[in-house]
């Protein structure tokens, strides 16, 4: 087990180092100078000239990603273009609201997702399962900006049943971060939620159609009985991995999310960045919730293994 | 997309009566018919594409005159979708805007299938050290969030249509890549791959010849789910205002400025987002469709 874990981990450096050249090779598609589309048009050749020294431009590429590198591995991911604060700290500042955010839709989503996927294979070809269908189709069409617009304001502006924005932190009001955090995480929640019913509906029905599920029913045992200790242990195998490449999606998703509901996460921080073309910042986004992500991904496959025996052997 | 459109085929629907085996195209033009929703899908897309097409006919005002005594009118007879804050007909900027979410939709995913395709067939025909390297790209690619990393291309390049056209195609890319990797593959090990290549066929003859048709049916699925996902990609960055940028208007766009005026005029809002939501419904409910009617081993068992 440890031995497994060691081993995926080990797997991850060389994936995590050409992460950090993508995302640090983003600097060299910018067009024309780089100092100048830094500094904006308004710039002095001498403000020009002060971020190219800044930023080492001068210096051969693999100097240049090298000393980055070296500096994004001991925390230092450089400093805000325009506001002059550390991209590390900023990031720490706001990685919880974000983490709040993405877990609590997880946890939503593959709740409700599971929820749904069950009962409309138990329901297959009724009415039931048509509907539930049709919903999670629409569920993961829907522009998860604009339901956000309309939860807000039916739940937050109408109702008055939540807040219609802001974060309030876990530690000083865990009723308040629940109000706070409720109606975004249901927004993101929603297209996940929709992907796993419909991945759990295909594997559940499939699973049920088997000789073994038969031969329960044979035995007598009851539907609820056969499809909670038997199939859904079979069921759950497929679910589990598009689970985990959802996590990817909710990060991603999120930063919409929170610029909606005035979250100050950290991709809400990582779009104001891309108004500003704070280049640091916007690395230091991606980098830091993109390694979040493969390390979320690897629980995943461990937990895997976990439920899977035919994986564990390995 | 021109190749799964039902009406090519006459006389499909029923078994054909002739005792030649159906092509492939008739078999699939004729389960496709059994999908009704994608048919009904397909529908939509067709009259959505029309309607971007026709927009200076169908338009009724002018989609940028600006009648401000006139600004957030509730739909009317003179303005069907009413008007928007500066007085314009929302009715005539929707169509207009769909032309360019559709545009965009079909400039990205062309971008997407520009990258991935040929690389998927080299790395999948070539294998080796091209196929390794290629394949850890595309996974380092795939690992960071698709959104955040078209919202970080968008960031370097310069806030407009294109560069979130191009940001969504390179979020796009490995997803080819490794459909055409994997189909290439499972074709390249086929026995007429290996009769076409004794006869001395060149890589490059083989691999358009004969890898690539036979790779395309999992493409067609998957360039219909992208085009979903590329209008909701783009409405998400041109809400947030960094995709299309005025007097040009999406979909996305028309709702991030109209975000304001929610409880005075919900249509502002209401309208762009269902034209979203409808549009990307219409795209998937398709891709699901052709998935189930392709192929044998990738066909829905049964009903």
């Amino acid at each position: 087990m440890i031995r497994m874990v060691a081993r995926r981990l080990l797997a991850l450096v060389p994936l995590v180092f050409l992460v950090t050249l993508l995302v640090w090779g983003l600097v060299l598609v910018i067009p024309g100078d780089q100092a100048l589309a830094i500094a904006g048009d308004s710039a002095t050749p001498e403000q020009v000239e002060a971020i190219r020294e800044d930023l080492g431009l001068d210096d051969p590429v693999p100097v240049r990603y090298g000393r980055w590198l070296a500096a994004a591995v001991q925390g230092d991911l450089g400093t805000s273009l325009y506001t002059s604060y550390s991209v590390t700290d900023a990031l720490a500042d706001r990685l919880p609201v974000t983490l709040s955010l993405v877990f609590v839709s997880f946890a939503l989503a593959v709740v409700v997702g599971t929820a749904i996927g069950m009962l409309a294979a138990n329901q297959k070809g009724r009415l039931t399962d048509r509907l539930l269908t049709v919903t999670t189709s629409v569920g993961l069409a829907v522009p998860n900006f604009w339901l956000g617009l309309l939860l807000v304001t039916f739940f937050a502006l109408k109702l008055e049943w939540f807040p219609s924005g802001g974060y309030v932190p876990f530690t000083e009001d865990p009723a308040g971060w629940l109000r706070s955090i409720t109606l975004p995480a249901v927004t993101l929640a929603t297209a996940v939620a929709a992907e796993l019913a419909r991945q759990m509906r295909a594997s559940m029905s499939d699973v049920l159609e088997r000789d073994f599920i038969r031969t329960h029913r044979a035995k007598g045992l009851r539907p609820a009985t056969i499809v909670r200790r038997y199939a859904l242990k079979n069921a759950a195998m497929p679910v589990i991995t598009v689970a985990g490449l959802q996590i990817a999606r909710l990060f991603g998703l999120a930063t919409i999310v929170e610029i909606i509901f005035n979250l100050n996460g950290v991709g809400a921080l990582a779009v104001d960045a891309v108004f500003d073309r704070d280049i640091p910042v916007i690395q230091g986004c991606v980098l830091l919730i993109t390694v979040i992500v493969l390390l979320v991904n690897l629980v995943v496959d461990v937990s895997y293994g976990l439920v899977n025996p035919k994986v564990r052997a390995q | 997309m021109t190749t799964i459109r039902p009406t090519a085929a006459p006389g499909a629907g029923e078994q054909p009566l002739t005792d030649r085996p159906e092509s492939p195209r008739q078999r699939f033009v004729r389960r496709f018919r059994r999908e009704r929703p994608a048919v009904v899908a397909f529908v939509v897309v067709v009259l959505v594409a029309l309607a971007a097409l026709l927009a200076p006919l169908l338009a009724t005002h002018d989609p940028d005159t600006q009648v401000l005594a006139d600004r957030l009118q509730a739909p009317n007879g003179e303005h069907w979708f009413g008007t928007d804050d500066l007085g314009r007909d929302v009715y005539s900027r929707l169509l207009y805007a769909g032309r360019i979410s559709l545009l965009a939709a079909v400039q990205a995913t062309a971008i997407g299938i520009a990258l991935g395709v040929p690389l998927g067939l080299a790395a999948g025909y070539l294998r080796g050290w091209v196929d390794v390297v290629l394949s850890r790209i595309a996974d380092a690619v795939m690992s960071i969030p698709a959104l955040l990393l078209a919202l970080a291309i968008v960031g370097i390049l310069e806030p407009d249509l294109t560069s979130a056209m191009i940001a969504i195609g390179v979020v796009y890319a490995p997803q080819f890549f490794r459909l055409t990797r994997a189909s290439t593959l499972a074709v390249r090990e086929e026995t007429f791959i290996e009769a076409a290549r004794s006869v001395g066929g060149t890589s490059r003859a083989i691999i358009t010849g004969h890898v690539l048709p036979n790779a395309l049916s999992p493409l067609v699925v998957q360039i219909s789910l992208a085009m979903g996902f590329a209008i909701l990609f783009e409405a998400s960055i041109s809400f947030l205002g960094l995709g299309v940028q005025p007097p040009d208007s999406s979909w996305g766009s028309m709702l991030g400025r109209s975000t304001r005026f929610f409880e005075q005029s919900p249509h502002l809002v209401l309208i762009p987002g269902l034209a979203i939501l409808v549009t990307v419904l219409a795209f998937n409910v398709i891709g699901d469709g052709v998935r189930d009617s392709l192929g044998r081993e990738i066909r829905r068992p049964t009903q």
